[in-house]
């Protein structure tokens, strides 16, 4: 009979190791004697994932504002220290847990499930808790022998190996990397199963074809083969015997290993063979859970990474509270005094659990979310409440205060409701925003840019989704209505519910369509009345290069640009010639339906892009509208034809644009140019952005491309859509209302932003020693001149934290970006996208 | 946008420094009676102030230069006036001593700021000159890439060298090891070439090497192709061919690198614009920025 416990915890890493000492600590506490847990993991230490940090990577405690509540202890501190700390819990809490024990299946129901391991082993429990990341197990070789010594699936220190004969499974980029970092002191084998290296980056690519054709190169590639079989005689010199199938038949092979890099397998089809179900097809989407991180199969929780917890202290914290939950204490979890706090301005009834039941029936949209997902999405969000100016708002004010004061000596301050008085304004036009609103209660007035009527948006809807859908500047003017209860939503936390429920992403893209209709066609129609025409409006998503339509082609439809960026090129002599590039916001084959039927232009994205496409029944009904803006429509039709054919009768402003197109300023709102007929490489930019961001210059001036005597130096664009805020765990990347993508002080090192930026301009960096001042330099020659290198600090604890560093544009600094105002002789020069074509007739004066 | 230090913001300090010019010669005029016009009228007092105030200020852009903080106007507006306004330091400087010239302290003073100023125009032309032509010669490549690419090809070289007979190869690689660029500050601005190859002459009474100028690559160029009418072999000719391909795509690379190599910001360091003799250098000379501002490129973690 298999044994049997409580809980079943499957991942050792801080989620899971958190549950466990609670249970080890309830046990205790109880005075049982046989543990009623066990918790298990693939891997052969606990906290795979940190074990495989570098040494001494600095380890963050964020975010600042949530207090760790778990029986393991947790701070800041290196790799080693946070580590250390746990081994000596484990041990001090003796946590009954079964390491190097992959779980293969679970199968069963609450109080019966059958937890099975790859050796056979089955366990019963009564509930399940997964938290076993986002990782997922690498792949295995598939071959008998394939858990033999000397058979491993990661390399953690290539110099460890050294004279050996060593077979490395698999051609992607880890495989490569291992295998030329191997070769350096061992003779490597590479087994790849195809008949080329077809699914590595283009450098790798060419480092393995060189290394593979030099001779004195101890690397060699067996091509078209597989493992079929691996024994081991541990009596020989080289111990391991593999059978390889080669395309000319068996063979076999005497090494001392073998090093297989296959991918993982990503836990998703793991997670849902046990029946949980995903709500979306989508890859990033994430279980739907409830507020105690119960899946849909009652007695198995979620929690960590998997449930969408990225943080360590999340993720320890819902260890603590799962356990807590499965044994029937009813607690309140870590983040409740946070949720305190956030409806702490509010009028009459402000209990939170309450309070945030009212909220979630009040929004149509939200009443479909799960409540785990709603309680995130309130936590992340900043709650706003308009008072009329005077006592009432004043005393609030004061309550606000009063409540900020008791957080005075904490390092970060905790987020509560925001105050403002009715009339205030919430957002004009120009600013830069990204957060979502949901209006709670009261109502709030949008007037758009181009137009004195405003409109009002009463309780249960939104506004601000087209700056969260296209990355563009805000279109309107917000204020703040009568007694109005706001719930402004990041665009992270946004982006993510939206991946992970379809009745939300539906409902934004809908009203979205809606008010893209009315602000290009029927100002004054009421989406009701746009309902049809917006059903039978289609997203349509774009590829960097993909054609929205060809010249020549007989046009059918329009497309409104949500997002990214749109190149049209017509055909001469000369080939392909560019003559206009479109952003979000903007119209595209808009003169298809007003006149010139026949596609005189192709138009291409350039970036990822997204676009509405009208088509030609639903154009006439539109404009048939007593309302419709004919007028302004045919007359910007007219401009843009007249703005093509100037660009068209300049082919070498054509191929400028194009370059500044391929090398992604579409996506840009604010990038740095260098005009090489006047730069003289003083690199004054550079020391100007050393000397302004703590010694480290954000921009690199020697690199990157150039054409036509324009340089495009490394140097970030706050891009519309900023690839870099995609995946950062402590959401310390934002966007300034004035447009720049920053980096603050909460970053965790992580590196997510560094790998995820297409232009290469975010570095891990450690903070340089300060530097002494000019005077002191000058007379008393101290320390490092004004623009040089200052060097950095001794490396070892604390010293060596790196964190993220990108250009911010100066966001701190009156003057506009130093690297602009230092250049002596006016090359450099930063400009977004509205001044390109400017920029480029003046090239070509 | 695009707008060069003279043009900026429609010469307005050229403005400035014509009415500067204006006014000292107004000034000048009103100098007379008895006396010649000299520095110690009350003109001539007041010319030399505005001449001692201009020449403090103008040092003054060494330190806006280097406060990188500054709300004080852009650099390129400091340029500009400062161009501007220091040429008409000559005018107001000359109308301070009114042609007073002798062999005394003065007039040493005179000369060595005439110096200064002319200097500054010097500047100003290398400016205007060189960005273009650097950009060209570059076309739009880095000197990284300049010189990894004169790397991979030395080794193509080395590669191709070691399939042909022993005069030609050891000839090749002595090509190779004796590519001379740069050298001191007069080198580099001369683009001097000290190149050099090692002939065997098998003719000769005990078959010594020679070593004989390679100017501009072209005499080991010559060797190979001359080689190529007398191959022995089946297989020669193709090596040849490749060989003075290579051979010459290194000389145009050779002559871009020895043009444009150095940047002008390196002339602040001229020991580090020296490249070392390009002998087998075990990591690339183009490498070695001016090693103040690290590479913003993501690289290697050192831990």
């Amino acid at each position: 009979m298999a044994d049997k416990f409580q809980v079943v915890i499957v991942g050792a890493g801080p989620a899971g190791l958190s549950a466990a000492a609670r249970a080890a600590e309830l046990d205790s506490k109880h005075g049982r004697a046989r543990p009623s847990y066990l918790l298990l993991d693939g891997f052969g230490l606990p906290a795979k994932t940190i074990q495989r940090y570098q040494k001494g990577k600095p380890v963050m405690d964020e975010p600042g504002y949530l207090d760790i509540r778990s029986d393991l202890r947790f701070s800041a501190g290196t790799r080693e220290q946070v580590l250390a700390g746990w081994v000596e819990d484990i041990r001090r809490l003796r946590i009954n847990a079964r390491l190097s024990a992959t779980v293969s299946q679970i199968s069963g129901q609450r109080g019966e499930f059958r937890v099975a391991l790859g050796d056979g082993t089955v366990y019963t429990a009564e509930h399940v808790v997964l938290a076993i990341g986002l990782e997922g197990n690498p792949r295995k070789i598939g071959a008998t022998g394939e858990e033999l010594e000397g058979v491993q699936y990661q390399l953690d220190d290539p110099k460890e190996y050294a004279e050996e004969k060593i077979l490395v499974v698999g051609a992607g980029d880890s495989a490569i990397e291992n295998a030329l970092a191997l070769a350096q002191q061992n003779d490597v084998w590479i087994i790849n199963r195809g008949k080329e290296f077809s699914r590595t980056k283009e450098a790798n690519l060419t480092k393995v074809l060189a290394a593979l054709n030099d001779t004195s190169c101890r690397l060699q590639c067996y091509y078209e083969t597989r493992i079929s079989r691996i024994t081991r005689d541990p009596g020989r010199s080289r111990p391991l015997q593999v059978t390889l199938q080669t395309a000319a038949g068996d063979e076999v092979f005497e090494g001392d290993r073998i090093i297989a890099r296959l991918g993982a397998e990503p836990p998703r089809r793991f997670v849902e063979s046990i029946g949980i179900t995903f709500p979306s097809e989508r890859r990033d989407a994430l279980p739907a859970l409830s507020q105690t991180y119960e899946s849909n199969v009652p007695g198995i929780y979620i929690i960590g990474s998997l449930a969408g917890y990225p943080l360590i202290k999340q993720a320890m914290n819902q260890g603590y509270d799962v356990i807590e939950v499965i044994n029937g204490n009813q607690i309140r979890p870590a983040d409740y005094p946070l949720l305190e706090r956030q409806f702490h301005g509010l009028v009459g009834d402000r209990d939170p659990d309450s309070t945030l039941q009212r909220f979630k029936q009040i929004v149509p949209m939200f009443r479909e979310l799960n409540a785990l997902a709603f309680r995130e999405l309130i936590m992340e969000s900043e709650v706003i409440v308009a008072y009329p100016a005077g006592e009432e708002f004043e005393e609030v004010r004061r309550r606000m205060e009063a409540l900020r004061a008791a957080d005075a000596g904490r390092a970060r301050a905790r987020r509560a409701t925001r105050v403002i008085r009715e009339g205030e304004v919430i957002y004009s036009p120009g600013e830069f925003g990204t957060s979502f609103y949901t209006i709670v209660a009261g109502e709030v007035s949008v007037q758009p840019a181009d137009s004195a009527a405003s409109v009002p948006l009463g309780r249960g809807e939104f506004f601000g989704e087209s700056s969260l859908l296209s990355g563009r500047p805000r279109a309107e003017r917000v204020v703040a209505g009568a007694g109005c209860v706001l719930v402004e939503t990041p665009r992270r936390t946004m982006i993510k519910l939206m991946s992970s429920n379809e009745e939300l992403r539906a409902g934004i893209d809908w009203i979205f369509i809606v008010r893209e209709l009315q602000r290009h066609f029927v100002p004054a129609a009421n989406p009701r009345e746009l309902r049809d025409v917006a059903a039978r409006v289609e997203v349509r998503q774009y590829r960097p290069g993909q054609v929205l339509f060809k010249e020549g082609e007989t046009a059918a439809s329009l497309f409104v640009l949500r997002s990214g960026n749109v190149s049209l090129s017509r055909s001469g002599p000369a080939g392909q010639r560019l003559v206009a590039q479109l952003r979000a916001g903007q119209l595209v084959g808009e003169m298809g339906l007003m006149g010139d039927a026949v596609r005189r232009e192709t138009a291409s994205a350039t970036v990822a892009s997204e676009a509405l496409e009208l088509k030609r029944p639903e154009f006439i009904a539109l404009c048939r509208r007593p309302d419709a803006r004919l007028g302004s429509l045919r007359r910007d039709a007219a401009d843009r034809s007249k703005d093509i054919a100037r660009m068209a009768v300049q082919p070498e402003a054509g191929a400028l644009i194009d370059f500044m197109m391929s090398e992604g300023l579409g996506e840009a709102t604010n990038v740095l140019l260098i005009d090489e007929t006047l730069c003289v490489g003083c690199d004054n930019c550079e020391k100007a952005c050393a000397e302004t961001h703590g010694g480290l210059s954000r921009l690199n001036r020697r690199a990157g491309a150039t054409f036509a005597h324009v340089h495009i130096p490394v140097a970030c664009r706050h891009c519309e859509q900023p690839h870099c805020m995609k995946d950062c765990p402590p959401n310390s990347i934002r966007r300034s209302a004035s447009g720049e993508v920053f980096i603050d002080d909460t970053c965790i090192g992580c590196g997510n932003c560094q790998s995820n930026c297409p232009y290469g301009v975010i570095r891990m960096e450690q903070a340089p020693t300060p530097k002494a001042g000019l005077l002191q330099w000058l007379l008393l020659g101290r320390g490092p001149g004004p623009g040089e290198h200052a060097g950095h600090g001794a490396h070892g604890e604390g010293g060596g934290k790196k964190t993220a560093v990108k250009c911010d544009a100066c966001i701190g600094l009156a003057n506009g970006p130093a690297c602009v105002k230092a250049c002596p002789t006016g090359a450099a020069m930063r400009i977004g996208p509205e001044r390109y074509i400017d920029f480029i007739e003046k090239a070509h004066r | 946008m695009r707008e060069s230090v003279l043009a900026y913001r429609g010469a307005r300090y050229l403005w400035w420094a014509v009415a500067l010019s204006a006014g000292s010669i107004a000034l000048y005029c009103t100098q007379g009676g008895l006396q010649r016009p000299n520095g110690g009228s009350w003109q001539g007092y007041v010319l030399g102030t505005v001449g001692a105030a201009l020449i403090v200020w103008l040092t003054l852009l060494g330190v806006r230069k280097r406060s990188y903080r500054s709300t004080l106007g852009a650099v390129r507006g400091w340029t500009s006036a400062h161009v501007y306004l220091g040429m008409a330091l000559l005018v107001v400087a000359t109308l301070h001593c009114a042609g007073h010239f002798g062999w005394n302290v003065h007039t040493l003073a005179y000369v060595l700021m005439s110096a200064v100023v002319l200097s500054g125009v010097a500047g100003l032309y290398v400016y205007f000159r060189n960005p273009t032509l650097i950009a060209d010669i570059r076309t739009g490549g880095s000197r990284a890439a300049l010189f990894a690419e004169l790397f991979e090809l030395d080794n193509q070289a080395r590669e191709l060298a070691k399939h042909c007979d022993a005069v030609t190869g050891s000839l090749v690689k002595s090509s190779i090891e004796r590519t001379t660029i740069g050298g001191s500050v007069l080198e580099q601005l001369f683009a001097a070439d000290r190149s050099r190859i090692l002939r065997i002459d098998p003719n000769a009474p005990n078959a010594a090497a020679v070593l004989v100028r390679n100017t501009d690559q072209q005499a080991a160029i010559n060797y190979v192709s001359d080689r190529l009418t007398q191959a022995e072999k089946r297989a020669e000719p193709s090596v040849l061919q490749s060989l003075v391909t290579v051979l010459c795509r290194r000389q145009v690379i050779l002559r871009r690198a020895g043009q444009g190599g150095a940047d002008i910001c390196d002339v602040d360091h001229p020991d580090q614009a020296c490249f070392a003799d390009h002998r087998q250098v075990p990591e690339m000379p183009g490498q070695h920025g001016s090693g103040r501002v690290p590479d913003a490129c993501p690289r290697v973690d050192d831990g």
